[in-house]
């Protein structure tokens, strides 16, 4: 393989507890930790495995989203990435549009494989990178939990309902990472500094002149239903006893 | 206000889910239409034919249920429907984000409510808000979360014609070559009314062998934490949680789980839950109903035993 590209969102760092903003407008996103999305740490990770198990010589990380998103390309570079491209914008934009942009930066850079994530934390949508291999007409494996390198393309362990299968898909091909693909590297301070001279460059979204409007209409965001709490169960007599209270209950209901 | 509804199934048996998807779709208004592909669409056509609400059943036997062959399949199909809904299962997810893709479409997906015809409610930010969206596309595409809605009520099944898709059959660019199927036959867990869940505290594979025994005695799904998956204490397919499976049941027994948010991210819809932890302050003993402070090696065996007696 020539190229890997990357796809990494920055995302409300998944230890973050958020707050539903109280007029449902959305997700208290001011000055709450950011980073990279979890699940695209795992995709960079297998994309740096490959090049240096010298399946592949360049990676080249690519996010979409406002000028800030710079740091998760830095974080891609420090992994091990090559050169970062910034698709710069300051709308939110949804998966759809998401996917549109990838595709042609993917048009442009001619990637033998692009790697995703299975879902960013924030939406949880779980669309883009199916989004994308359908606009390219490429093959697609999700849910990745082992990625080999073959003579026909690649061999994908993916995680299913039933368990676990292995699928052969010929290149190029669209890669969505499962939290047991790999162990993400931390980047050590040297590699940090140096993923500030890698190129970067930067690609205003409007320039791409697609449609990116938005589809759906999001008409509140509100919290869950809480839960109320409940109480200290004595011995194992009582427990078994509301157990067994509960499983006849939703025998009948 | 047609609906189609894609069939999730798996050697050849429709998935369980499918009675509460075909369900909801037929809340929306119009006649249900089940799309079955694949090797066993025969098979499996004549138990989605059982459900009530199904006005057709059409079968692609010789298209792969994969994203890339049911991807142009649905396309040539999505004129006749308002609605394209799968289960939010593996298939599903796989498929329908590339199909409105293909279409030029936004879907919507891990459904959890329905109030009408175009708008709906997904959990963002692993269940803890709730986002209601409204679309005014021509066409929506849905997966639906079956944990989310309620059984198919019984009810005579309408006797709907079984018909074949036109079309030829597409070899799949994806083939798959092994499969490692989770033995055992433990209820689904997605649509279980019952969960026993065992988190790293478990501590080996032995160790769930006790979450099995206990949730044979309560004819009960098995779930598992990520610490205990990622542990190889348990299989894949357990994973409850933001990345996992959502379940909902009517009791979900947490034992040596601490409720971190992405596990707490799959079992919202739980009624009653029980936890046992040696730790008053974890996080899911706070939300339980009912939690017992104990050595999950001393309390689950006899509370086996117990229940063995009682007769649960
Ligand atoms: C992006 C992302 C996605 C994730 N998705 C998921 C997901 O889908 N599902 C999921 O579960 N996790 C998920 N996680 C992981 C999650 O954050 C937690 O790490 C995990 O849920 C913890 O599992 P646990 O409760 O088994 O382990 P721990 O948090 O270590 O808790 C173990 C508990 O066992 C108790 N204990 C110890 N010994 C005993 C004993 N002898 N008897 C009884 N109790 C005992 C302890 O007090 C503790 O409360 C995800 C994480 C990330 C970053
Ligand atoms: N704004 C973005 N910039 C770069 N990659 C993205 C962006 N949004 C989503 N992705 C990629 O698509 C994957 C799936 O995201 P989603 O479909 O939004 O859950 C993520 O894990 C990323 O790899």
């Amino acid at each position: 393989m020539k190229k890997i590209l990357v796809a990494a969102k920055r995302v409300v760092d998944h230890n973050v507890r958020i707050r539903v903003r109280s007029d449902g407008s959305g997700v208290e996103t001011d000055n709450v930790r950011l980073s990279m999305n979890p699940f695209d740490k795992h995709a960079v990770e297998a994309a740096v495995q490959l090049v240096e198990q010298g399946h592949a010589a360049e990676v080249v990380v690519v996010s979409i989203g406002p000028k800030g998103a710079t740091d998760v390309i830095l974080t891609g570079l420090a992994m091990g990435g090559h050169r970062g491209i910034l698709v710069e914008t300051d709308e939110k934009l949804e998966t759809l549009a998401v996917a549109k942009l990838l595709a042609a930066v993917a048009r442009e850079e001619n990637p033998d494989l692009v790697l995703l994530g299975k879902q960013a934390v924030d939406d949880d949508s779980n669309h883009v990178g199916q989004m994308l291999a359908g606009l390219l007409g490429w093959p697609q494996a999700t849910f990745a939990s082992g990625i080999e390198v073959t003579e026909e393309g690649l061999k994908v362990t993916r995680e299913v309902d039933f368990g676990r299968a292995e699928y052969g898909l010929p290149l190029p091909a669209v890669v969505t990472a499962d939290l047991r693909l790999n162990t993400p590297r931390n980047a050590a301070l040297p590699m940090v500094m140096k993923a500030r001279s890698k190129p970067l460059a930067v690609r205003p979204a409007a320039e791409f002149g697609l449609d990116l409007a938005p589809r759906l209409r999001v008409e509140k965001i509100a919290p869950p239903p809480e839960r109320a709490g409940g109480r200290a169960v004595a011995d194992i007599a009582e427990l078994a006893a509301i157990i067994v209270e509960t499983k006849a209950e939703a025998e009948i209901g | 206000m047609a609906v189609l509804v894609l069939a999730e199934h798996d050697l050849g048996a429709l998935s369980p889910a499918m009675g509460r998807v075909v369900a909801a779709a037929e809340a929306l208004g119009g006649p249900v239409d089940v799309l079955v592909a694949g090797q066993n669409a025969q098979v499996v056509a004549d138990q989605a034919a059982l459900l009530p609400g199904v006005g057709r059943v059409r079968i692609a036997e010789a298209v792969a249920p994969t994203a890339e062959t049911l991807t142009p399949l649905l396309a040539s199909l999505a004129g006749d429907y308002d609605h394209i809904i799968a289960v939010s299962a593996a298939l599903g997810r796989d498929v329908i984000p590339r199909l409105a893709a293909s279409l030029d479409l936004m879907p919507v997906t891990d459904v959890t409510a329905i109030h009408g015809p175009n708008r709906f409610e997904r959990p963002i930010y692993a269940g803890n808000a709730i986002e209601t969206v409204v679309s005014e596309q021509p066409k929506h595409l849905l997966t639906l979360r079956a944990s989310a809605f309620p059984p198919a009520k019984l009810a005579p099944a309408g006797d709907p014609p079984i018909e074949p898709v036109a079309g030829a059959a597409l070899a799949p660019l994806v083939q798959l070559l092994a499969a490692h199927r989770t033995e055992g036959d433990r209820p689904d867990l997605a649509t279980a009314k019952i969960v026993v869940g065992g988190g790293i505290a478990v501590g080996s594979a032995e160790g769930f062998r006790l979450i099995e025994e206990l949730a044979a005695v309560l004819g009960a799904a098995v779930g598992a934490t990520r610490a205990a998956v990622d542990a190889g204490y348990a299989p894949n397919d357990w994973q409850v949680g933001q990345t996992g499976k959502i379940i909902a049941p009517d009791l979900y027994i947490a034992i040596g789980v601490s409720g971190a948010l992405q596990h707490l991210a799959g079992i919202q819809g739980t009624k009653k839950i029980v936890a046992i932890n040696t730790d008053a302050e974890a996080p899911l003993m706070k939300l339980a109903d009912y939690r017992l402070v104990g050595d999950l090696f001393a309390v689950v065996p006899a509370l086996i035993t117990e229940l063995k007696r009682v007769g649960g």
